[in-house]
């Protein structure tokens, strides 16, 4: 069974604001591009054949029952899967029409961010975990300055901006992911990537986030994993769904989630499995 | 790639690189250890070395037949004294004991662990052989076997802890007495991790020296019962090597390689083959 | 007139009301008993050392006082005795010890931690664990035939070279003295900082090294800005145990530190320790000078377990950080 998706994924899906569908896109609204991924962990296959692509100043979401592979294909896309042994990859994965597989991956990694499923600051201050990007990387601006300017991003900086000294622990668990967002956003990267963001939060941090990511589409890309379909629905403009490391659908968001073209698809929105 | 990249990636692959240096020069250390023991000593190990008393002074030749019967008596003694304590010990500990005794005792063990060799040397001193007027064996054996007791007594503690509760309910169910229980189920369920443990500590104490220095001191020939000074490999390692003889030197170089092989076999056998991956105290 | 009462057959005895030999008839009594008294005697045998100790340097500390930590003379013909040369040789000696075996046992504790594959780390820590039970006086035998010829021969004139002009490095080469007792104490040390190190950083979770990652850090960077100091109060723990052990150490530095009650500002010097001292001279002596020993046994046993004590409080530390509780 093939990664079949309609309608045709790799570089040609059409951006959402064209009603029928089948216009080639230009490369250029591409911010990504995913051709032919296979990954394997150990002999373990676990993601067949995907092909898709990340539209730049949108949110794409990938969803799927656990153990799809979707973190596993989130993960690529900034080659953090590289930091656990036993992994291989197979296929091309274009960043601006470069392959991110041959380019030095600790450049890659500023301009292709992360967000993680727990809340990670660093045992540093509030200003010191924002500030931590830039100091490595350098900066632009002054570093104080690109600090206030990614937490007011982030939602953050009227919560915090009496407290920057603070340990970053005092702050509560949504915050601290705000926090963690603001860090990442730091160092101004291209694309964001979130790995299941709200998964350890309660509905209001989730709230607030879902509010936040919807915002910093002008700022860059957003590439999303949530296991709840609701907010799939709510915040992206394309959504993905693998099924057992396979691509089984890609649609803009509305479509998807109306009117499925794969039964599978429909299966798992209508919560058939989870 | 910009210059500043170029810079951190170097500056990153070199720290590592180093990091692997000092990795592979602490290990070393240990291989550069046996070796030189190895060649400066491998030679002097010979029958004459095992079943001879040492010559007197001055004249070439002799054994260490003495030293080694010695270290033998006095791991004896330190084990009737060390084992016993810590073992049931560790068994209140984790059996009976609430956690305010269990405070007090594994303060005052960890108290004891930390107490220099040297120091607890200075205690045997005083109450073993000051007031005998006289060095001896038993008072040896009495320090080395202090030392032991705070390791079998964790180490039986942490082992005996580490067996499921489901043990002891199940053969307390089916009518058995806390001690029956104790000795016939939890006990052999642990008794791989405190053999590891109890071994461990004879192959530390059997190094030890400078409690020997004022308890059991040496002797140049046999030491028949308890009552007397004794010879044992380190004090003869120490003695040996301080002197002026080149014979003795050569000596010291065959009783360090041969007491370092005997504590190594040990330390291997216990973490490697009774231990089995199960979590090994430090010394 | 008779008040009706009920006579409720006797229920048998409560718990608490059961008389203590009954209780002994059971084996689980006498068990509880007889392995208490095991227990008690451990916390009975410290109690006594600490006591002993103090009845043993009584002489010493009446007549002295504090300022037995500043004397420099140590005259047993006289009777007047003061630790400062010994508290000096044991300072320089373990904090040399200790500034060659942190950035080397660090290193290695990283390079095990972070970048050797687990079979690998897990081999290498093998062999570290064997070498922690090298015993003192083998060290102090490689230390009198090796290190002490090779410092004289070339370490030393090669320092005397280089950097002579400095006072660390004034007077003849011996071999033996301040320098050689630390480099013998590094090697000797190194394993506990490593061990304990190499356990603290592989316990930092694994989300703060990826998330240093993500932001664009090399290895190095986010093993050294964010996993080292998120360990950081696990490793200074394992500094204080390497020092408590370095302090404590009689044989090796006996063998190579020279023996000569000496403070001296060169490095190359010989010199001595406290704990060498009561190894060479406890047998020998009585009364005052004997008290004097003690005591200054009574001061190894105070550092040691307050270094001991700290050790522990901060490997407890490291374990609860990231529940919120501190920020570097």
């Amino acid at each position: 069974m093939h990664a079949s998706v309609r309608p045709a994924v790799s570089v040609n899906v059409n951006p959402p604001t064209v009603t029928s569908g089948r216009e080639a896109a230009t490369p250029a609204s591409m911010r990504m591009n995913i051709n032919k991924l296979n990954f394997f962990y150990g002999q373990k296959q676990t993601l067949f054949d995907i092909n898709l692509g990340i539209a730049t100043s949108k949110v794409t979401a990938l969803i799927g029952p656990s153990g799809c592979g979707k973190s596993t294909l989130l993960r690529t896309f900034n080659r953090m899967h590289e930091t656990v042994r036993g992994t291989r990859l197979q296929g091309e994965i274009l960043l601006d029409g470069q392959n991110i597989l041959s380019q030095d991956v600790t450049l890659l990694r500023r301009r292709v961010g992360m967000v993680f499923q727990r809340p990670n600051p660093f045992p540093k201050s509030i200003f010191d975990n924002v500030a931590y990007g830039l100091r490595i990387n350098g900066s632009k601006l002054p570093i104080a300055e690109a600090v206030e300017k990614s937490l007011r991003h982030a939602a953050l900086w009227d919560e915090v901006k009496d407290h920057l000294h603070k340990s970053a622990y005092e702050l509560s668990g949504g915050q601290q992911q705000r926090l963690c967002i603001a860090r990442g956003l730091a160092v101004e990267p291209e694309v964001l990537l979130l790995d299941e963001p709200c998964s350890a939060l309660d509905p209001i941090s989730t709230a607030k986030i879902e509010e936040l990511l919807v915002q910093l589409k002008d700022l860059c890309t957003i590439a999303i994993v949530t296991h709840n379909m609701q907010q799939a629905a709510r915040v992206s403009d394309y959504t993905a769904f693998l099924l057992m490391g396979q691509l089984v659908e890609f649609s803009p968001t509305p479509q998807m989630f109306t009117t499925p073209s794969d039964p599978r698809t429909e299966a798992y929105i209508t919560g058939r499995f989870g | 790639m910009n210059p500043r990249l170029r810079w951190r990636k170097f500056v990153s692959n070199f720290m590592l690189t180093l990091t692997g240096v000092c990795a592979a020069v602490a290990v070393s250390a240990l291989f550069f250890i046996l070796g030189y023991l190895v060649y400066h000593g491998g030679t002097s190990i010979n029958w004459d070395f095992f079943t001879k008393l040492p010559a007197p002074v001055g004249e070439t030749g002799g054994g260490m037949a003495n030293a080694i019967v010695g270290s033998a008596k006095l791991l004896l003694l330190a084990s009737l004294i060390g084992i016993p304590i810590g073992f049931f010990g560790g068994i209140y500990m984790a059996e009976f004991s609430n956690s305010s005794v269990a405070f007090v005792v594994r303060f005052a063990a960890d108290l004891l662990n930390g107490v220099p060799s040297i120091v607890i040397g200075i205690f045997a001193y005083t109450i073993a052989v000051l007031p005998f007027k006289h060095f001896s064996t038993w008072s040896g054996g009495l320090a080395l076997g202090f030392m032991m007791i705070p390791i079998t007594l964790r180490s039986t503690e942490e082992f005996l802890h580490a067996v499921p509760r489901a043990l002891r309910e199940g053969s307390m169910a089916l009518g058995a007495s806390r001690w029956r229980t104790i000795m016939s189920v939890v006990v052999p369920a642990a008794y791989r991790g405190i053999m590891t443990a109890i071994l461990l500590a004879l192959a530390r104490v059997a190094g030890e020296t400078a409690p020997l220095l004022f308890t059991a001191l040496g002797n140049r020939y046999w030491s028949p019962g308890w009552n007397q000074p004794t010879a044992s490999l380190p004090a003869m390692i120490y003695s040996y090597a301080l002197s002026a003889f080149e014979d003795w030197h050569r000596q010291a170089w065959a009783a360090g390689l041969v007491l370092l092989a005997l504590i190594l076999i040990v330390n291997i056998f216990a973490r490697v083959i009774l231990a089995r991956g199960a979590a090994v105290p430090r010394s | 007139m008779a008040t009706s009462t009920t006579t409720v057959p006797n229920a048998g005895p409560t718990a608490g009301s059961r008389s203590f030999l009954s209780r002994l008839r059971n084996g689980d009594e006498i068990a509880r008993i007889i392995t208490f008294l095991f227990a008690a005697s451990v916390v009975i045998l410290t109690v006594l050392i600490v006591l002993q100790l103090w009845h043993d340097s009584s002489l010493s500390r009446s007549k002295f006082g504090w300022s037995f930590f500043v004397k420099r003379v140590w005259d047993p013909t006289n009777d007047d005795f003061g630790a400062l040369a010994f508290v000096y040789g044991t300072l320089v000696t373990s904090s040399i010890g200790l500034l060659l075996a942190v950035p080397f046992g660090l290193g290695a504790a990283i390079f095990l931690a972070e970048l050797a594959p687990q079979k690998i780390s897990d081999t290498l820590q093998f062999f570290i664990d064997l070498l922690a039970a090298v015993p003192s006086v083998i060290y102090g035998l490689l230390g009198i035939f090796i290190v002490v010829p090779l410092m004289r021969e070339y370490v030393q004139p090669a320092l005397k070279g280089t950097l002579g002009f400095l006072p660390l490095f004034q007077g003849p080469p011996f071999g033996i003295g301040f320098l050689t007792a630390g480099i013998v104490l590094a090697i000797m040390v190194i394993p506990y900082i490593i061990s304990v190190s190499r356990e603290v950083l592989m316990s930092v979770p694994r989300d703060q090294r990826e998330a240093a990652l993500a932001l664009g850090s090399t290895r190095w960077e986010s093993t050294w800005k964010i996993v080292v100091p998120f360990a950081r109060s696990g490793i200074m723990g394992s500094i204080f145990l390497a020092l408590a052990r370095a302090l404590g150490e009689t044989m090796a530095v006996t063998m190579v530190i020279g023996n000569t009650p000496t403070i001296s500002a060169s490095l190359l010097s010989p010199g001595y320790s406290i704990a060498a001292v009561i190894a060479n001279d406890l047998p020998e002596a009585s009364g005052i000078y004997l008290h004097a020993l003690v005591e200054l046994g009574l001061v190894l046993f105070a550092f040691t377990f307050l270094l001991n004590g700290f050790a522990r409080l901060l490997l407890v530390l490291t374990t609860q950080k990231g529940s919120g509780m501190g920020h570097v």
